[in-house]
């Protein structure tokens, strides 16, 4: 096993502010880590720190084996930061921001601009690509970003909060870029404050809160956390909506309750009730639309854990 | 987002982003030269930012000259030739206020985040400011020049002599510029920069023999003004461009550029490497 990253016992304060109270965070080669808390829990501190930008009061971080603060130089080497506000320039073009990063990291001015007309093309920006930033959508603008944070092609990638204020399809097209960054090799470390987001990249997690990481595990393994699982049953024939909450019942030893129209849904304890169910429907010659098996979400996982709503934290 | 692009797999040991490192220096400043040319390509995007450099120092000769030429010398033309030069000084150390001023806004948005995580000398970006906004002091320059030949000014001296005072004035500034990349780093609010800016330069660029002789002056102020470098400035400009002793005015005018940088080109690294 090799750790892409790894961050020791960080602590972090701004005057009588502790942003950082200890945080420990290690991800593998190759892997997402995702780094999920509420606004001001540490996330963009934990960050900085390890892209090289901000100095720890103690504790300490490596990149790919380079400590942070000692061999900074090195670190830069290997990472990619696109922050949760797009760092690009506004009075240049795409490409000439682009350029200009390839130009920073060494590129020959001809070799920046084929990798600059590389990323423009791979994230939609060539139809824009000779026009002023300032004239970009924030969506446009944040897509530049994360591009000029990939020029150098980085081992490591931060990734500050990449879809705060994106429209949900937009937020699908990041997720996708950081599947296929991942798929290429590279290791990510996500911020998000958006728990399907954590759920749906991220090989494993850390919740932090208040500066200290208050759980890390696989998304499962968090989930479990949270505790119980649900089976959701919506059979095709509604008529037989009973004879199913029937079984459910019978197996799950509860009374199963309905979401929505035609759904039933019903807490289980016990892994084997699934199979049960299943093998129980079939024998009845019920036919199903929908059967499956559903972990809590990490909103319960969070609620579990703080003991507090993560959306109300939010919001403060 | 559909097409894929041709990516190497990044192992976490990799070197870097291109084959050996070339030489410190020469990547220091291949990386200031192309930082210097976002400066630039600022500057060109939006002209008004020109303003000062362009129509504040014409107003200036204009007033000077007809409003106070004739009650200072006798003579517009006269007066015209002796102004003009140091006028050249002042235009292009208030320019170079800008500098400090678009760095420190700069800072504060997260372009330079982005620099800073780069594998680049932390004073490549202060540099490649500095370079690029030397375009502004040659538009400057020209202007002045330009205006100043159409009512009369004509260079005393010939073309290349009045080239190198010309180089002089612009070298003084960037030396000066440096001052305020030291304000643009350490201070937090642009319009703070630009106050302390100008409470600089307005002792250092009027207490000086830009408008009448240091001999007319009362005896604390011939004080300051004799040992206020920017006199010196203007006196080597003033010889280079219309003729005249150049005496030690040159070597001192370098020397006082040279000292500046020297002291404020490191302070201002050292404090950009240090802001959180």
């Amino acid at each position: 096993m090799s750790l892409a990253f790894q961050a020791e016992g960080l602590v972090k304060r701004f005057g009588k502010t502790t942003a950082l109270a200890g945080i420990d965070l290690a991800a593998e080669q190759g892997s997402v880590l995702g780094v999920l808390g509420p606004n001001g829990a540490g996330k963009t501190t934990a960050v900085r720190i390890l892209a090289t930008l901000l100095r720890p009061d103690s504790g300490r971080a490596t990149v790919g084996g380079h400590d942070v603060v000692k061999d900074a130089g090195a670190v830069r080497r290997l990472i990619g930061l696109t922050g949760q506000y797009a760092s690009v320039d506004e009075d240049l073009t795409g490409t000439q921001n682009l350029v200009l990063i390839g130009e920073l990291l060494d590129l020959r001015r001809r070799d920046a601009k084929v990798r600059a007309a590389e990323l423009l093309d791979w994230f939609d920006l060539t139809e824009a690509a000779n026009r002023p930033a300032k004239t970009y959508s924030g969506g446009m603008r944040r897509r530049l970003d994360l591009a000029a944070s990939l020029v150098g092609r980085p081992a490591v990638i931060y990734l500050d909060e990449p879809t705060t204020g994106l429209d949900p399809a937009k937020r699908e097209d990041m997720w996708g870029v950081v599947r296929s960054l991942v798929g290429d090799g590279s290791t990510v470390l996500l911020t998000t404050q958006y728990l399907d987001e954590a759920d749906a990249l991220a090989d494993e997690i850390s919740v932090i809160d208040h500066g200290k990481v208050i759980a890390h595990g696989t998304p499962a393994q968090l989930k479990q956390i949270a505790g119980g699982q649900t089976i959701l049953v919506r059979p095709t024939d509604p008529a037989r909506l009973a004879e199913v909450s029937g079984i459910l019942a019978a197996v799950a030893q509860r009374e199963p309750e309905s979401p929505g129209r035609g759904v039933l849904t019903v807490p289980i304890d016990d892994d084997r009730a699934f199979p049960t169910v299943v093998r129980r429907i079939e024998e009845a010659g019920i036919g199903v639309m929908e059967l499956s098996l559903r972990l809590p979400s990490l909103d319960e996982v969070f609620f579990t854990l703080t003991g507090k709503p993560a959306t109300a934290e939010v919001a403060a | 987002m559909t097409t894929t692009i041709e990516r190497s797999p990044a192992p976490v040991t990799s070197a870097g982003p291109s084959g050996p490192p070339p030489a410190r220096t020469f990547r220091v400043a291949r990386h200031s030269l192309a930082l210097a040319r976002r400066s630039l390509i600022k500057t060109l995007r939006t002209p008004e930012q020109l303003l000062d450099v362009t129509l504040q120092p014409v107003m200036f000769v204009v007033i000077f000259v007809y409003l106070l030429g004739g009650a200072i010398s006798g003579s517009q033309t006269v007066y015209l030739e002796y102004l003009l030069p140091a006028i050249m000084v002042q235009s292009v150390m208030f320019a170079s206020v800008a500098t400090g001023f678009s760095l420190n806004t700069d800072v504060k948005k997260g372009v330079f985040d982005r620099f800073r995580s780069l594998p680049i000398a932390r004073s490549a970006p202060l540099i490649g400011s500095v370079l690029g906004d030397l375009a502004r002091f040659v538009v400057s320059i020209a202007v002045l020049l330009g205006f100043g030949y159409a009512i009369g000014f004509r260079i005393g001296t010939n073309p290349l002599t009045a080239l190198a005072g010309c180089l002089l004035v612009i070298f003084f500034a960037s030396a000066i510029t440096w001052i305020f990349v030291l304000l643009g780093v350490i201070m937090r609010e642009p319009g703070a920069v630009q106050g302390t800016a100008f409470l600089v330069l307005f002792p250092l660029t009027f207490g000086t023999n830009m408008m009448v002789p240091t001999d007319t002056l009362p005896g604390w102020l011939q004080a300051w003004v004799k040992i206020n470098p920017v006199s010196d400035v203007m006196d080597a400009a003033r010889a280079l461009i219309t003729g005249g002793p150049v005496g030690d005015t040159v070597t001192k005018s370098i020397l006082w550029s040279i000292g500046i940088i020297v002291v404020f080109a490191p302070l201002a690294v050292r404090f950009y490497r240090r802001r959180v």
